[in-house]
């Protein structure tokens, strides 16, 4: 098994992992974390799968396309966070209600 | 460097320039929003009268390359010269120039209206603008886009400003359609970068036509696509994963609404497409057939939620997911058609984003108007709020597709590409659709006519707000009159002809 193998493995299990709690937590900051974990896989299985480039350096591109995932995940967390803190504040309840239920 | 070879470096670059600029204005439908957006947000007592001016200079652009692009073809655009595997670049053909066509005119009808709508909230209205402005520059970016990273942050933009401005209507109902529409947004953006991820990783490039020379039916490009799909269904609410649509859509402010229906799920839409006509294409008949009858599931589906609503809003978000279902009808039907489908989706799609679009900022003069949108208690609005109840039955007429609408030849176009190749079970549905998107649009206008139980305060509408409605819904029905016209902007560069290379069987 080959490093490369070995991060994306890992990387799909966190990817697992976030799903899980994303669709299955029902507290909202649990769900927000869940988004995160899920980030941290997909990016690892761009970084870990980063072919070498012929001279036998890293690949730049994939490097450079983890370093805009990030920005764009803090930016959605962020923006998450500050509406969960709506919702509580609105609502009472830090998880969504059903929505067959209103 | 001398003095002398700067000069002649510049003379090159300026000589350069002049051949290229043409072509980099390719570059303003992204450039001129944005720029408004940012303008909008740091002077915010002029953000309306800077939405508008935009708006007014998008719809201008656009209008600008449609001689260019019908004249010279399609048109590519390495953005500051680098080139495709390393640099992003854009490209405009008919596809891509016809949705830039609709964000501009819907996008100035719904600014028009938010215009006089947010007046009397000047808190709401400075965080509309730029937010709204953000909106239209991802929605262009992603339709000029071909680099499938690039079309990711498009996406991710696209699905953040339209959080926010679901959220701005304020209230729990909106602030939890918003959490949730952005949980779910999140979720199918990843699902894409995921699918790109594997894509780089077995082809170096995330450029479309360069992938698409490249790619092959590996295990790996299967699960590729198969996650961008899934995420890009996702965000575009395709039965069965609709849930998240009709309280995100009916609890947003008016404009919001229209925009969220009209626009946004085609920009999701679009890409589907794109990747399907690029990457895929015919060849893969089961997963067309799969994605046929998911669209024939949210047709019927779709309608007949619709029709159970009390609420007006509501109503319409669920005609908007009966809709979303035909522009899925196209994937098996453009086998053996080839572009006829294509061009009834397409067709179904811009007259889509007009109806509806009249369809929610009329709903939001009635919601004005009683204060409420109990469709049982609408209160004889066709006599005291005739031009917006006009505009709902306009729209309706094009939801439905009788003629003479643009649904109306955009239902035909998918008729004639099923029938002519004997599959009448798809034609079925299509018919099907059109008749329970009668029966809800019936039932509203209906109430429209007679007295409600408990007559209500009325409140003014602006008439702005109502015009607006009115010559939406009238874009829409003359859709159905202009039709030789959109159909040659869409062959613009052949953008639903077989690729050579794809995925083979």
């Amino acid at each position: 098994m080959t490093p490369a193998i070995i991060y994306a493995l890992t990387g799909l299990g966190l990817f697992v992992l976030g799903l899980y709690a994303l669709i299955m937590r029902a507290h909202l900051l649990r769900k927000i974390l869940g988004f995160n974990v899920m980030g941290s896989g997909v990016f690892l299985v761009l970084a870990g799968l980063g072919q070498r480039t012929p001279m036998g350096g890293p690949d730049p591109v994939p490097q450079a396309m983890v370093i805009t995932g990030i920005v764009v995940a803090v930016a959605a967390t962020a923006l998450a966070l500050s509406l969960m803190l709506r919702v509580v504040a609105a609502t009472g309840r830090a998880r969504l209600p059903d929505p067959h239920h209103d | 460097m001398e003095p002398s070879a700067l000069v002649r470096e510049l003379f090159a670059w300026a000589h350069a320039d002049a051949a290229g600029l043409m072509a980099s204005v390719l570059a303003l439908p992204v450039l001129v929003p944005l720029l408004g957006a940012l303008f909008a947000f740091v002077m915010r007592r002029w953000a309306a009268a800077i939405g508008l001016v935009t708006l007014l200079a998008l719809l201008a652009t656009v209008l600008l390359l449609i001689p260019w692009l019908l004249g010279a073809g399609a048109q590519g655009l390495a953005v500051g010269g680098w080139g495709a595997p390393l640099g992003v670049d854009l490209y405009a053909d008919g596809l891509s120039l016809a949705m830039l066509l609709m964000t501009a005119v819907v996008g100035l009808g719904i600014s028009l209206y938010a215009h006089s709508y947010f007046r009397a909230d000047p808190i709401r209205e400075q965080a509309f603008w730029p937010l709204w402005l953000l909106l239209l520059t991802a929605l262009n970016a992603l339709f000029l886009s071909r680099d499938l990273f690039n079309l990711y942050v498009t996406l991710e933009i696209l699905g953040l400003s339209a959080v926010a401005l679901t959220a701005l209507a304020g209230g729990a109902k909106a602030l939890v359609g918003a959490m949730r529409y952005l949980l779910v947004s999140l979720l199918g953006s990843l699902a894409y970068l995921l699918g790109i991820a594997l894509l780089y990783h077995a082809y170096a490039t995330v450029d479309l036509a360069l992938l698409a020379a490249r790619i092959d039916a590996a295990p790996a490009t299967w699960a590729a696509l198969a996650l961008m799909s899934a995420g890009l269904i996702l965000k575009t609410a395709l039965f069965p994963l609709h849930f998240w649509l009709p309280p995100a859509h009916a609890s947003a402010a008016a404009p919001v609404s229209a925009a969220l229906s009209a626009l946004v799920i085609k920009g999701s839409y679009y890409l589907l497409v794109r990747i399907w006509l690029e990457l895929v294409q015919v060849q893969s008949d089961g997963v067309a057939t799969f994605l046929g009858l998911l669209g024939a599931g949210a047709v019927l589906w779709g309608s007949i939620q619709a029709l159970v609503q009390t609420r007006l809003k509501l109503l319409i978000a669920y005609s908007t997911v009966a809709q979303i279902g035909y522009l899925f009808l196209a994937f098996p039907l453009a086998a053996g058609t080839g572009g006829l489908a294509w061009s009834g989706a397409l067709y179904l799609a811009l007259s889509h984003a007009l109806a509806k679009a009249a369809m929610f900022l009329a709903a939001g003069n009635l919601l004005r108007f009683g204060g409420h949108d109990r469709i049982a208690d609408l209160d004889r609005v066709v006599q005291r709020l005739p031009l917006s109840m006009a505009a709902f039955a306009l729209a309706g007429v094009s939801i439905i597709g009788l003629p003479p609408s643009g649904g109306f030849i955009g239902k035909w176009l998918l008729l004639e590409a099923a029938l002519s190749t004997g599959r009448w079970g798809w034609g079925i549905v299509i018919m099907l659709g059109g008749v329970l998107a009668a029966t809800y649009v019936f039932k509203v206008v209906g109430f429209a006519f007679t007295q409600a139980e408990h007559p209500h305060q009325a409140q003014r509408v602006p008439a702005t707000m109502e015009w607006v409605a009115f010559a939406l819904a009238v874009a829409a029905v003359l859709l159905g009159f202009l039709v030789a016209q959109p159909l040659m902007l869409l062959e613009i560069g052949d953008p639903f002809a077989a690729h050579v290379g794809g995925m083979g069987p």
